[in-house]
Protein backbone atom coordinates (compact mmCIF):
# COMPACT_ATOMS: atom_id res chain seq x y z
CA UNK A 1 0.00 0.00 0.00
CA UNK A 2 1.35 3.49 -0.97
CA UNK A 3 0.74 5.84 2.02
CA UNK A 4 -1.30 8.65 0.86
CA UNK A 5 -1.95 12.16 2.49
CA UNK A 6 -3.77 14.98 2.81
CA UNK A 7 -2.22 18.17 2.36
CA UNK A 8 -2.48 21.10 1.68
CA UNK A 9 -2.16 22.12 -2.38
CA UNK A 10 1.41 24.16 -1.00
CA UNK A 11 3.03 20.64 -0.50
CA UNK A 12 2.70 19.46 -4.04
CA UNK A 13 2.42 22.60 -6.55
CA UNK A 14 3.82 25.83 -6.84
CA UNK A 15 2.14 28.87 -8.33
CA UNK A 16 2.12 32.61 -9.40
CA UNK A 17 -0.12 35.37 -9.86
CA UNK A 18 -1.01 37.94 -12.14
CA UNK A 19 -3.46 40.86 -12.68
CA UNK A 20 -5.27 41.99 -15.91
CA UNK A 21 -8.02 44.75 -14.88
CA UNK A 22 -10.26 42.86 -12.05
CA UNK A 23 -9.19 39.01 -13.60
CA UNK A 24 -6.34 37.06 -11.35
CA UNK A 25 -4.88 34.15 -13.16
CA UNK A 26 -2.96 31.50 -10.98
CA UNK A 27 -1.36 29.00 -12.10
CA UNK A 28 -0.53 25.70 -10.46
CA UNK A 29 2.39 23.67 -10.86
CA UNK A 30 2.91 20.32 -9.72
CA UNK A 31 6.58 19.54 -8.14
CA UNK A 32 6.60 16.23 -9.24
CA UNK A 33 5.16 14.91 -12.92
CA UNK A 34 2.99 12.43 -10.87
CA UNK A 35 1.02 14.64 -8.72
CA UNK A 36 0.04 16.37 -12.06
CA UNK A 37 -2.91 13.96 -12.24
CA UNK A 38 -4.59 14.13 -8.84
CA UNK A 39 -4.12 17.91 -9.49
CA UNK A 40 -6.52 17.61 -12.41
CA UNK A 41 -8.75 15.55 -10.66
CA UNK A 42 -9.16 17.37 -7.23
CA UNK A 43 -8.70 21.26 -7.76
CA UNK A 44 -11.15 22.29 -9.66
CA UNK A 45 -12.84 25.78 -11.02
CA UNK A 46 -15.92 25.23 -8.26
CA UNK A 47 -13.37 24.72 -5.65
CA UNK A 48 -11.42 27.69 -6.90
CA UNK A 49 -14.42 29.74 -7.46
CA UNK A 50 -15.60 28.63 -4.07
CA UNK A 51 -12.48 30.05 -2.48
CA UNK A 52 -12.28 33.80 -4.06
CA UNK A 53 -16.33 34.10 -4.12
CA UNK A 54 -15.98 36.32 -0.78
CA UNK A 55 -13.59 39.16 -3.22
CA UNK A 56 -16.58 38.61 -5.87
CA UNK A 57 -15.29 36.23 -8.11
CA UNK A 58 -17.85 35.64 -10.30
CA UNK A 59 -15.95 32.75 -12.65
CA UNK A 60 -13.19 30.55 -12.80
CA UNK A 61 -11.94 28.88 -15.96
CA UNK A 62 -9.26 26.42 -15.73
CA UNK A 63 -6.80 25.48 -18.82
CA UNK A 64 -4.84 22.33 -18.54
CA UNK A 65 -0.63 22.32 -19.62
CA UNK A 66 -0.14 18.58 -19.27
CA UNK A 67 3.41 18.93 -20.89
CA UNK A 68 4.14 21.41 -18.65
CA UNK A 69 2.37 19.73 -15.70
CA UNK A 70 0.54 23.28 -14.70
CA UNK A 71 -2.79 24.06 -14.35
CA UNK A 72 -3.68 27.84 -15.07
CA UNK A 73 -6.62 29.22 -13.32
CA UNK A 74 -8.67 32.75 -14.87
CA UNK A 75 -10.45 33.99 -11.95
CA UNK A 76 -12.64 36.66 -12.96
CA UNK A 77 -13.97 39.93 -10.56
CA UNK A 78 -11.58 38.34 -8.54
CA UNK A 79 -9.57 41.66 -7.78
CA UNK A 80 -12.35 43.64 -6.03
CA UNK A 81 -12.06 45.92 -8.65
CA UNK A 82 -8.50 45.92 -9.42
CA UNK A 83 -6.05 48.56 -9.28
CA UNK A 84 -9.38 51.27 -10.09
CA UNK A 85 -10.84 50.81 -7.48
CA UNK A 86 -9.52 47.92 -4.67
CA UNK A 87 -9.12 49.21 -1.10
CA UNK A 88 -7.26 46.12 -0.30
CA UNK A 89 -3.45 47.06 0.17
CA UNK A 90 -2.27 44.62 -2.48
CA UNK A 91 -4.50 45.88 -5.16
CA UNK A 92 -2.72 43.38 -8.28
CA UNK A 93 -3.58 40.43 -6.51
CA UNK A 94 -0.11 39.32 -5.84
CA UNK A 95 -0.30 37.43 -2.97
CA UNK A 96 -3.53 35.65 -3.82
CA UNK A 97 -1.38 32.41 -5.47
CA UNK A 98 -0.62 31.24 -1.51
CA UNK A 99 -4.01 32.11 -0.48
CA UNK A 100 -5.33 28.86 -3.53
CA UNK A 101 -1.83 27.04 -2.38
CA UNK A 102 -2.66 27.14 1.63
CA UNK A 103 -6.43 26.30 1.79
CA UNK A 104 -7.02 23.91 -1.08
CA UNK A 105 -6.02 20.66 -0.27
CA UNK A 106 -5.57 17.26 -2.10
CA UNK A 107 -4.94 13.88 -0.97
CA UNK A 108 -2.28 12.06 -2.63
CA UNK A 109 0.76 9.90 -2.77
CA UNK A 110 3.08 10.71 -0.39
CA UNK A 111 5.56 10.30 -3.89
CA UNK A 112 4.41 13.11 -5.05
CA UNK A 113 5.24 15.24 -2.28
CA UNK A 114 9.30 16.66 -3.02
CA UNK A 115 11.80 14.40 -1.18
CA UNK A 116 12.51 16.59 2.30
CA UNK A 117 9.70 18.53 2.43
CA UNK A 118 8.43 19.48 5.96
CA UNK A 119 5.11 18.03 5.28
CA UNK A 120 6.44 15.06 4.92
CA UNK A 121 8.23 15.47 7.82
CA UNK A 122 5.26 16.46 10.17
CA UNK B 1 27.46 35.77 -43.40
CA UNK B 2 23.73 34.82 -41.99
CA UNK B 3 22.61 35.42 -38.38
CA UNK B 4 22.81 32.54 -36.29
CA UNK B 5 21.48 33.40 -32.72
CA UNK B 6 20.50 36.83 -31.43
CA UNK B 7 21.30 37.56 -27.59
CA UNK B 8 18.88 39.78 -25.83
CA UNK B 9 18.58 40.45 -22.34
CA UNK B 10 16.68 42.60 -19.51
CA UNK B 11 17.89 45.06 -17.60
CA UNK B 12 14.66 46.16 -15.99
CA UNK B 13 11.40 44.64 -15.63
CA UNK B 14 8.95 47.45 -14.20
CA UNK B 15 9.71 50.60 -13.01
CA UNK B 16 11.17 50.50 -10.06
CA UNK B 17 13.66 47.13 -10.38
CA UNK B 18 17.11 47.35 -9.73
CA UNK B 19 18.59 50.26 -11.30
CA UNK B 20 21.90 47.82 -11.13
CA UNK B 21 20.78 44.82 -12.66
CA UNK B 22 21.16 46.05 -15.93
CA UNK B 23 25.43 45.77 -16.07
CA UNK B 24 26.17 42.40 -15.58
CA UNK B 25 23.70 41.52 -18.40
CA UNK B 26 25.87 43.90 -20.45
CA UNK B 27 29.42 42.42 -19.24
CA UNK B 28 28.00 39.25 -20.14
CA UNK B 29 26.41 40.14 -23.54
CA UNK B 30 29.87 41.88 -24.08
CA UNK B 31 31.77 38.58 -24.27
CA UNK B 32 28.98 36.96 -26.45
CA UNK B 33 29.50 37.67 -31.10
CA UNK B 34 26.57 38.01 -33.09
CA UNK B 35 23.60 40.44 -32.49
CA UNK B 36 23.40 42.16 -28.72
CA UNK B 37 20.23 43.57 -27.35
CA UNK B 38 19.59 45.22 -23.64
CA UNK B 39 15.57 45.67 -23.23
CA UNK B 40 14.18 47.57 -20.23
CA UNK B 41 10.36 47.17 -19.95
CA UNK B 42 8.93 49.82 -17.09
CA UNK B 43 5.09 50.54 -18.48
CA UNK B 44 2.41 49.55 -16.25
CA UNK B 45 -0.95 50.23 -17.71
CA UNK B 46 -0.98 53.20 -15.66
CA UNK B 47 2.03 54.55 -16.62
CA UNK B 48 1.44 56.76 -19.51
CA UNK B 49 -1.72 59.08 -17.65
CA UNK B 50 1.42 59.99 -15.27
CA UNK B 51 3.64 60.62 -17.62
CA UNK B 52 1.08 62.85 -19.85
CA UNK B 53 0.51 64.86 -16.10
CA UNK B 54 4.01 65.63 -16.16
CA UNK B 55 4.66 66.68 -19.51
CA UNK B 56 1.79 68.99 -19.18
CA UNK B 57 3.92 70.61 -17.01
CA UNK B 58 6.55 70.42 -18.63
CA UNK B 59 6.85 69.60 -22.64
CA UNK B 60 10.42 68.14 -22.53
CA UNK B 61 9.56 65.66 -19.63
CA UNK B 62 7.03 62.77 -19.78
CA UNK B 63 9.57 60.11 -20.84
CA UNK B 64 10.45 57.39 -17.65
CA UNK B 65 11.84 59.32 -14.42
CA UNK B 66 13.58 56.17 -14.17
CA UNK B 67 15.57 56.72 -17.41
CA UNK B 68 18.06 58.49 -16.43
CA UNK B 69 19.49 55.95 -13.87
CA UNK B 70 18.63 52.98 -16.02
CA UNK B 71 20.98 54.21 -18.91
CA UNK B 72 23.41 56.42 -16.74
CA UNK B 73 24.15 52.71 -15.47
CA UNK B 74 25.07 50.82 -19.24
CA UNK B 75 25.05 53.06 -21.42
CA UNK B 76 28.66 53.71 -21.89
CA UNK B 77 29.71 49.42 -21.87
CA UNK B 78 26.96 49.15 -23.87
CA UNK B 79 27.68 51.28 -26.54
CA UNK B 80 31.91 49.87 -26.51
CA UNK B 81 30.55 46.52 -26.44
CA UNK B 82 27.84 47.23 -29.35
CA UNK B 83 25.01 45.71 -27.62
CA UNK B 84 22.05 48.41 -28.86
CA UNK B 85 19.43 49.06 -26.42
CA UNK B 86 15.15 48.51 -26.89
CA UNK B 87 13.66 50.14 -23.80
CA UNK B 88 9.56 51.42 -23.29
CA UNK B 89 11.65 53.78 -21.43
CA UNK B 90 10.19 57.21 -23.76
CA UNK B 91 6.60 56.46 -22.10
CA UNK B 92 4.57 59.75 -23.04
CA UNK B 93 7.50 61.82 -24.79
CA UNK B 94 9.86 59.58 -26.35
CA UNK B 95 11.25 62.65 -28.36
CA UNK B 96 12.30 64.07 -25.00
CA UNK B 97 14.24 61.01 -23.51
CA UNK B 98 15.59 60.52 -27.00
CA UNK B 99 16.82 64.36 -26.33
CA UNK B 100 17.98 63.50 -22.15
CA UNK B 101 19.70 60.17 -23.92
CA UNK B 102 21.81 62.10 -26.57
CA UNK B 103 22.57 64.91 -23.53
CA UNK B 104 23.28 61.98 -20.44
CA UNK B 105 26.01 60.13 -23.29
CA UNK B 106 27.69 63.86 -24.16
CA UNK B 107 27.91 63.81 -19.99
CA UNK B 108 29.80 60.60 -19.98
CA UNK B 109 31.69 60.97 -23.26
CA UNK B 110 30.23 58.56 -25.50
CA UNK B 111 31.21 59.57 -28.74
CA UNK B 112 28.02 59.26 -31.77
CA UNK B 113 25.89 57.64 -30.03
CA UNK B 114 22.54 57.77 -31.89
CA UNK B 115 19.44 57.23 -31.24
CA UNK B 116 15.51 56.60 -32.66
CA UNK B 117 12.13 56.71 -31.54
CA UNK B 118 8.60 54.97 -32.18
CA UNK B 119 5.70 57.38 -32.35
CA UNK B 120 2.19 57.48 -33.28
CA UNK B 121 0.71 54.66 -29.89
CA UNK B 122 -1.00 58.14 -28.77
CA UNK B 123 -4.52 58.18 -30.12
CA UNK B 124 -5.25 61.91 -28.79
CA UNK B 125 -2.64 62.78 -31.78
CA UNK B 126 -5.36 62.12 -34.08
CA UNK B 127 -8.50 61.10 -32.75
CA UNK B 128 -11.20 63.72 -30.12
CA UNK B 129 -10.98 62.79 -26.98
CA UNK B 130 -14.90 62.18 -27.91
CA UNK B 131 -13.94 59.98 -30.71
CA UNK B 132 -11.55 57.63 -27.93
CA UNK B 133 -14.82 57.64 -25.20
CA UNK B 134 -17.13 55.97 -27.78
CA UNK B 135 -15.06 52.93 -28.42
CA UNK B 136 -16.09 49.52 -27.25
CA UNK B 137 -14.63 48.94 -23.53
CA UNK B 138 -13.48 45.47 -22.94
CA UNK B 139 -12.46 45.78 -19.28
CA UNK B 140 -12.26 48.45 -16.54
CA UNK B 141 -14.17 51.77 -15.66
CA UNK B 142 -16.61 53.64 -17.68
CA UNK B 143 -14.59 56.12 -19.26
CA UNK B 144 -17.94 58.01 -20.73
CA UNK B 145 -18.15 61.63 -19.42
CA UNK B 146 -14.58 61.57 -17.22
CA UNK B 147 -11.93 63.41 -18.86
CA UNK B 148 -9.74 61.11 -20.49
CA UNK B 149 -5.98 61.79 -19.43
CA UNK B 150 -4.22 59.43 -21.68
CA UNK B 151 -5.57 56.90 -24.45
CA UNK B 152 -2.44 54.74 -26.23
CA UNK B 153 -2.72 51.98 -28.45
CA UNK B 154 -0.34 49.06 -27.74
CA UNK B 155 1.66 49.08 -30.77
CA UNK B 156 3.43 45.65 -32.49
CA UNK B 157 6.78 45.00 -33.18
CA UNK B 158 7.23 45.84 -36.75
CA UNK B 159 7.88 50.11 -35.95
CA UNK B 160 10.54 48.62 -33.17
CA UNK B 161 12.11 46.55 -36.43
CA UNK B 162 11.60 49.91 -37.90
CA UNK B 163 13.60 51.93 -35.68
CA UNK B 164 16.45 49.25 -35.93
CA UNK B 165 16.77 49.74 -39.55
CA UNK B 166 17.96 53.36 -38.74
CA UNK B 167 21.02 51.78 -36.81
CA UNK B 168 20.97 53.92 -34.40
CA UNK B 169 22.51 52.48 -30.80
CA UNK B 170 19.37 53.18 -28.52
CA UNK B 171 15.59 52.80 -29.98
CA UNK B 172 13.10 54.41 -27.00
CA UNK B 173 9.53 54.25 -27.13
CA UNK B 174 6.11 55.07 -25.74
CA UNK B 175 3.10 52.24 -25.84
CA UNK B 176 3.97 49.03 -27.58
CA UNK B 177 3.21 45.24 -26.43
CA UNK B 178 5.88 44.36 -23.82
CA UNK B 179 6.73 42.04 -26.08
CA UNK B 180 7.66 44.06 -29.57
CA UNK B 181 10.51 44.79 -27.11
CA UNK B 182 11.85 41.13 -28.37
CA UNK B 183 10.46 40.56 -31.17
CA UNK B 184 11.22 43.75 -32.61
CA UNK B 185 14.73 43.09 -32.55
CA UNK B 186 14.32 39.73 -33.74
CA UNK B 187 12.27 40.60 -36.91
CA UNK B 188 15.32 42.92 -37.79
CA UNK B 189 17.67 40.61 -37.35
CA UNK B 190 15.96 37.41 -38.94
CA UNK B 191 13.76 39.31 -41.63
CA UNK B 192 11.12 36.79 -40.25
CA UNK B 193 7.70 37.91 -42.45
CA UNK B 194 4.28 39.23 -41.49
CA UNK B 195 2.49 35.82 -41.49
CA UNK B 196 5.49 33.51 -40.43
CA UNK B 197 3.06 32.56 -37.50
CA UNK B 198 4.84 29.91 -35.31
CA UNK B 199 8.25 32.28 -35.34
CA UNK B 200 6.93 35.56 -34.31
CA UNK B 201 5.06 33.53 -31.82
CA UNK B 202 8.42 32.04 -30.88
CA UNK B 203 9.58 35.55 -30.62
CA UNK B 204 6.61 36.48 -28.80
CA UNK B 205 7.11 33.77 -26.30
CA UNK B 206 10.85 35.32 -25.59
CA UNK B 207 9.43 38.44 -25.04
CA UNK B 208 7.57 37.36 -22.94
CA UNK B 209 9.91 35.35 -20.80
CA UNK B 210 12.42 38.46 -20.41
CA UNK B 211 9.92 41.34 -20.08
CA UNK B 212 9.62 41.00 -16.61
CA UNK B 213 13.57 40.84 -16.14
CA UNK B 214 14.06 38.46 -12.72
CA UNK B 215 10.83 37.23 -12.51
CA UNK B 216 12.43 34.25 -14.84
CA UNK B 217 15.44 33.92 -12.76
CA UNK B 218 13.98 33.59 -9.19
CA UNK B 219 12.08 36.58 -8.40
CA UNK B 220 8.88 36.42 -7.59
CA UNK B 221 9.46 33.03 -7.31
CA UNK B 222 11.71 31.64 -4.46
CA UNK B 223 9.26 29.99 -1.56
CA UNK B 224 12.42 29.18 0.95
CA UNK B 225 12.52 25.38 1.90
CA UNK B 226 10.28 24.36 -1.28
CA UNK B 227 11.73 26.64 -4.46
CA UNK B 228 15.10 28.08 -2.62
CA UNK B 229 17.12 30.40 -4.68
CA UNK B 230 20.70 31.40 -4.13
CA UNK B 231 22.13 34.96 -3.97
CA UNK B 232 18.88 36.73 -4.71
CA UNK B 233 20.52 39.87 -3.55
CA UNK B 234 22.50 39.77 -6.34
CA UNK B 235 19.70 38.05 -8.83
CA UNK B 236 20.96 37.62 -12.67
CA UNK B 237 18.91 38.98 -14.83
CA UNK B 238 17.99 37.36 -18.00
CA UNK B 239 19.24 36.39 -21.17
CA UNK B 240 17.12 34.72 -24.51
CA UNK B 241 19.42 33.20 -27.12
CA UNK B 242 16.96 32.83 -29.98
CA UNK B 243 17.77 31.81 -33.23
CA UNK B 244 16.85 32.38 -37.07
CA UNK B 245 14.37 29.36 -36.78
CA UNK B 246 12.65 30.49 -33.53
CA UNK B 247 14.56 27.95 -31.15
CA UNK B 248 15.04 29.46 -27.95
CA UNK B 249 17.46 28.79 -25.13
CA UNK B 250 16.54 31.22 -21.64
CA UNK B 251 19.67 31.85 -19.08
CA UNK B 252 21.30 34.40 -17.30
CA UNK B 253 24.21 36.98 -16.86
CA UNK B 254 26.92 35.20 -15.34
CA UNK B 255 28.17 36.01 -11.86
CA UNK B 256 25.25 36.58 -10.38
CA UNK B 257 22.43 34.93 -8.23
CA UNK B 258 19.21 33.45 -8.95
CA UNK B 259 18.66 30.28 -11.37
CA UNK B 260 16.62 29.37 -14.45
CA UNK B 261 14.95 26.11 -13.92
CA UNK B 262 12.17 24.51 -15.93
CA UNK B 263 9.87 25.58 -12.80
CA UNK B 264 10.84 29.21 -13.23
CA UNK B 265 10.38 29.60 -16.56
CA UNK B 266 7.07 27.97 -16.32
CA UNK B 267 5.67 30.15 -14.12
CA UNK B 268 6.72 32.77 -16.37
CA UNK B 269 4.91 31.28 -19.46
CA UNK B 270 1.75 31.17 -17.56
CA UNK B 271 2.45 34.98 -15.66
CA UNK B 272 -0.56 37.37 -16.59
CA UNK B 273 -1.70 34.74 -19.06
CA UNK B 274 -5.23 34.20 -19.67
CA UNK B 275 -6.28 31.43 -22.11
CA UNK B 276 -2.98 29.31 -23.26
CA UNK B 277 -4.17 28.89 -26.67
CA UNK B 278 -4.54 32.60 -27.91
CA UNK B 279 -2.11 35.30 -25.71
CA UNK B 280 -2.77 38.16 -28.37
CA UNK B 281 -0.93 40.75 -29.70
CA UNK B 282 -0.95 42.89 -32.98
CA UNK B 283 1.63 40.78 -34.31
CA UNK B 284 0.37 37.17 -33.41
CA UNK B 285 -1.50 35.14 -31.29
CA UNK B 286 0.68 33.23 -29.82
CA UNK B 287 -0.41 29.59 -28.64
CA UNK B 288 1.92 27.88 -25.57
CA UNK B 289 -0.17 24.63 -24.63
CA UNK B 290 2.52 22.53 -27.13
CA UNK B 291 4.99 24.19 -25.18
CA UNK B 292 7.55 21.74 -23.82
CA UNK B 293 10.73 22.49 -21.99
CA UNK B 294 14.11 20.95 -21.62
CA UNK B 295 17.43 21.45 -19.30
CA UNK B 296 20.61 22.93 -21.42
CA UNK B 297 22.96 22.73 -18.98
CA UNK B 298 23.30 24.91 -15.65
CA UNK B 299 20.72 27.84 -15.75
CA UNK B 300 20.26 26.82 -19.02
CA UNK B 301 16.20 25.84 -20.35
CA UNK B 302 15.34 25.27 -23.94
CA UNK B 303 11.88 26.02 -24.84
CA UNK B 304 10.55 24.43 -27.88
CA UNK B 305 7.40 24.55 -29.53
CA UNK B 306 5.71 28.08 -29.74
CA UNK B 307 2.79 28.21 -32.01
CA UNK B 308 1.34 31.13 -33.76
CA UNK B 309 -1.75 31.99 -35.34
CA UNK B 310 -3.04 35.17 -37.36
CA UNK B 311 -3.69 38.22 -34.45
CA UNK B 312 -6.64 39.87 -33.57
CA UNK B 313 -8.23 42.94 -36.40
CA UNK B 314 -8.58 45.52 -33.35
CA UNK B 315 -5.58 46.67 -31.10
CA UNK B 316 -5.93 47.09 -27.60
CA UNK B 317 -5.68 50.71 -26.67
CA UNK B 318 -5.45 51.67 -22.67
CA UNK B 319 -7.56 54.63 -21.60
CA UNK B 320 -6.97 56.67 -18.68
CA UNK B 321 -8.78 58.62 -16.42
CA UNK B 322 -8.69 60.69 -13.18
CA UNK B 323 -9.45 58.21 -10.64
CA UNK B 324 -9.64 60.64 -7.84
CA UNK B 325 -7.79 59.92 -4.07
CA UNK B 326 -6.61 57.12 -1.99
CA UNK B 327 -5.90 57.61 1.92
CA UNK B 328 -3.97 54.70 3.86
CA UNK B 329 -3.30 54.84 7.30
CA UNK B 330 -2.06 52.06 9.48
CA UNK B 331 -1.23 52.15 13.51
CA UNK B 332 0.60 48.58 15.24
CA UNK B 333 -0.48 46.85 18.98
CA UNK B 334 1.74 44.42 19.78
CA UNK B 335 2.03 42.51 22.59
CA UNK B 336 -0.67 40.34 25.23
CA UNK B 337 -4.14 41.17 23.61
CA UNK B 338 -3.10 42.96 20.89
CA UNK B 339 -5.77 41.46 18.70
CA UNK B 340 -8.67 42.53 20.85
CA UNK B 341 -6.99 46.42 21.10
CA UNK B 342 -6.74 46.40 16.69
CA UNK B 343 -10.34 44.93 16.67
CA UNK B 344 -11.15 47.79 19.12
CA UNK B 345 -9.60 50.62 17.31
CA UNK B 346 -11.17 49.05 14.10
CA UNK B 347 -14.86 49.22 15.60
CA UNK B 348 -14.02 52.82 16.50
CA UNK B 349 -12.89 54.34 13.46
CA UNK B 350 -15.70 52.11 11.96
CA UNK B 351 -18.42 54.13 14.02
CA UNK B 352 -16.75 57.33 13.72
CA UNK B 353 -16.78 57.23 9.65
CA UNK B 354 -20.43 56.36 9.55
CA UNK B 355 -21.48 58.30 12.35
CA UNK B 356 -19.53 61.30 11.07
CA UNK B 357 -20.95 61.15 7.18
CA UNK B 358 -18.58 59.48 5.25
CA UNK B 359 -20.09 57.30 2.60
CA UNK B 360 -17.09 56.95 0.51
CA UNK B 361 -16.05 53.29 -0.02
CA UNK B 362 -14.11 52.33 2.99
CA UNK B 363 -11.72 49.37 4.54
CA UNK B 364 -10.85 48.93 7.91
CA UNK B 365 -8.69 45.90 8.38
CA UNK B 366 -6.12 44.18 10.73
CA UNK B 367 -2.94 43.71 8.86
CA UNK B 368 -1.37 40.55 10.59
CA UNK B 369 -5.15 38.64 10.72
CA UNK B 370 -5.66 37.66 7.27
CA UNK B 371 -6.13 41.35 5.67
CA UNK B 372 -4.51 40.26 2.64
CA UNK B 373 -7.04 37.18 1.19
CA UNK B 374 -9.68 39.35 3.04
CA UNK B 375 -12.59 42.00 1.73
CA UNK B 376 -13.53 44.88 2.73
CA UNK B 377 -16.14 43.75 5.40
CA UNK B 378 -12.97 41.22 6.53
CA UNK B 379 -15.71 38.41 6.43
CA UNK B 380 -12.92 35.81 6.94
CA UNK B 381 -11.34 37.16 9.33
CA UNK B 382 -14.56 36.61 11.43
CA UNK B 383 -13.99 32.67 11.02
CA UNK B 384 -10.62 32.41 12.00
CA UNK B 385 -9.36 31.96 15.78
CA UNK B 386 -5.88 33.96 15.13
CA UNK B 387 -3.75 34.56 18.72
CA UNK B 388 -4.92 37.65 20.63
CA UNK B 389 -1.09 37.94 21.83
CA UNK B 390 1.21 39.34 18.88
CA UNK B 391 1.43 42.09 16.55
CA UNK B 392 -1.47 43.52 14.24
CA UNK B 393 -1.87 46.48 12.14
CA UNK B 394 -4.93 48.27 12.01
CA UNK B 395 -5.33 49.61 8.28
CA UNK B 396 -7.91 52.22 7.15
CA UNK B 397 -8.05 53.00 3.59
CA UNK B 398 -10.41 55.13 1.30
CA UNK B 399 -11.44 56.26 -2.43
CA UNK B 400 -12.95 59.21 -2.66
CA UNK B 401 -12.83 62.09 -5.29
CA UNK B 402 -12.33 64.88 -2.09
CA UNK B 403 -9.26 64.96 -0.95
CA UNK B 404 -10.45 66.36 2.59
CA UNK B 405 -12.07 63.15 3.13
CA UNK B 406 -8.83 60.89 2.95
CA UNK B 407 -7.32 63.53 5.31
CA UNK B 408 -10.23 62.74 7.44
CA UNK B 409 -10.53 59.13 7.84
CA UNK B 410 -6.40 59.04 8.06
CA UNK B 411 -6.63 61.75 11.10
CA UNK B 412 -9.55 59.30 12.54
CA UNK B 413 -6.46 56.94 12.69
CA UNK B 414 -4.40 59.15 13.90
CA UNK B 415 -6.63 60.30 16.72
CA UNK B 416 -6.27 56.63 18.41
CA UNK B 417 -3.12 57.72 19.44
CA UNK B 418 -4.97 59.59 22.80
CA UNK B 419 -8.36 58.39 22.15
CA UNK B 420 -8.20 54.73 21.09
CA UNK B 421 -6.80 51.71 23.02
CA UNK B 422 -3.61 50.92 24.71
CA UNK B 423 -0.15 51.10 23.51
CA UNK B 424 -1.06 51.41 20.04
CA UNK B 425 1.96 53.30 17.97
CA UNK B 426 3.84 53.44 14.35
CA UNK B 427 1.31 55.68 12.69
CA UNK B 428 1.66 56.29 8.85
CA UNK B 429 -0.35 57.68 6.41
CA UNK B 430 -0.56 58.58 2.65
CA UNK B 431 -2.88 60.22 0.51
CA UNK B 432 -1.76 59.26 -3.54
CA UNK B 433 -3.60 60.24 -6.39
CA UNK B 434 -5.01 57.40 -8.17
CA UNK B 435 -5.43 56.94 -12.16
CA UNK B 436 -8.69 54.86 -13.60
CA UNK B 437 -7.63 52.84 -16.83
CA UNK B 438 -10.04 50.73 -19.23
CA UNK B 439 -9.10 48.87 -22.01
CA UNK B 440 -10.72 49.62 -25.65
CA UNK B 441 -10.78 48.33 -29.09
CA UNK B 442 -9.42 50.58 -31.92
CA UNK B 443 -9.58 49.30 -35.57
CA UNK B 444 -5.64 48.84 -36.45
CA UNK B 445 -4.96 50.32 -39.75
CA UNK B 446 -5.56 53.76 -38.83
CA UNK B 447 -3.15 53.87 -35.89
CA UNK B 448 -0.71 51.73 -37.51
CA UNK B 449 -0.56 54.45 -40.63
CA UNK B 450 0.53 57.02 -37.81
CA UNK B 451 3.11 54.72 -36.10
CA UNK B 452 6.51 55.93 -37.57
CA UNK B 453 10.01 55.57 -36.38
CA UNK B 454 12.88 58.61 -36.33
CA UNK B 455 15.94 59.15 -35.55
CA UNK B 456 16.99 62.33 -32.65
CA UNK B 457 19.58 64.27 -33.32
CA UNK B 458 20.82 67.22 -30.09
Amino acid sequence: MTDTLTLPLHAVAHGRAGDKGNRSNISVVAYVPDAFAHLCEQVTEQKVLDLFRHKGATNVTRYVLPNLNALNFVIDDALEGGVNSALTQDLHGKTLSFLLLGEIEVTVPASCVPAGSRYLAD
Amino acid sequence: MTTQTVYIGSGAGFAGDRIDAGLPVVETLARRDGPRYLIFEVMGERTLAIAQRIKMRNPELGYSPYLEPYLRGVLKPAKDAGVRIVANLGNANPLGGARKTLEIAKELGIEGLRVAVVLGDDLLGFMTAEDVAGLPTIEGVTIQGKEIVAANAYLGARPVAEALTLGTDVVLVGRTTDAALVLGPLIHEFGWTEDDWDRLAAGTLAGHLLECGGQVTGGYFCDPGFKDVPGMDELGFPIGEIGADGSLVITKAENTGGLVTKATVTEQILYEMHDPAAYLTPDVALDVTGVTLADDGKDRVRVLGAKGHPPPEMLKVTVSADGGWLGEAELTYAGPNALARANLAADIVRKRLASRGVTDPVRVEIVGAGAAFDNDASDRQRGTNMPLDGEYRLRAAVRTDDKATAQYVNDEVLSLFCSGPAGGGGYRCSITGQVNTASVLVPRGPVEAQAKAEEVTA
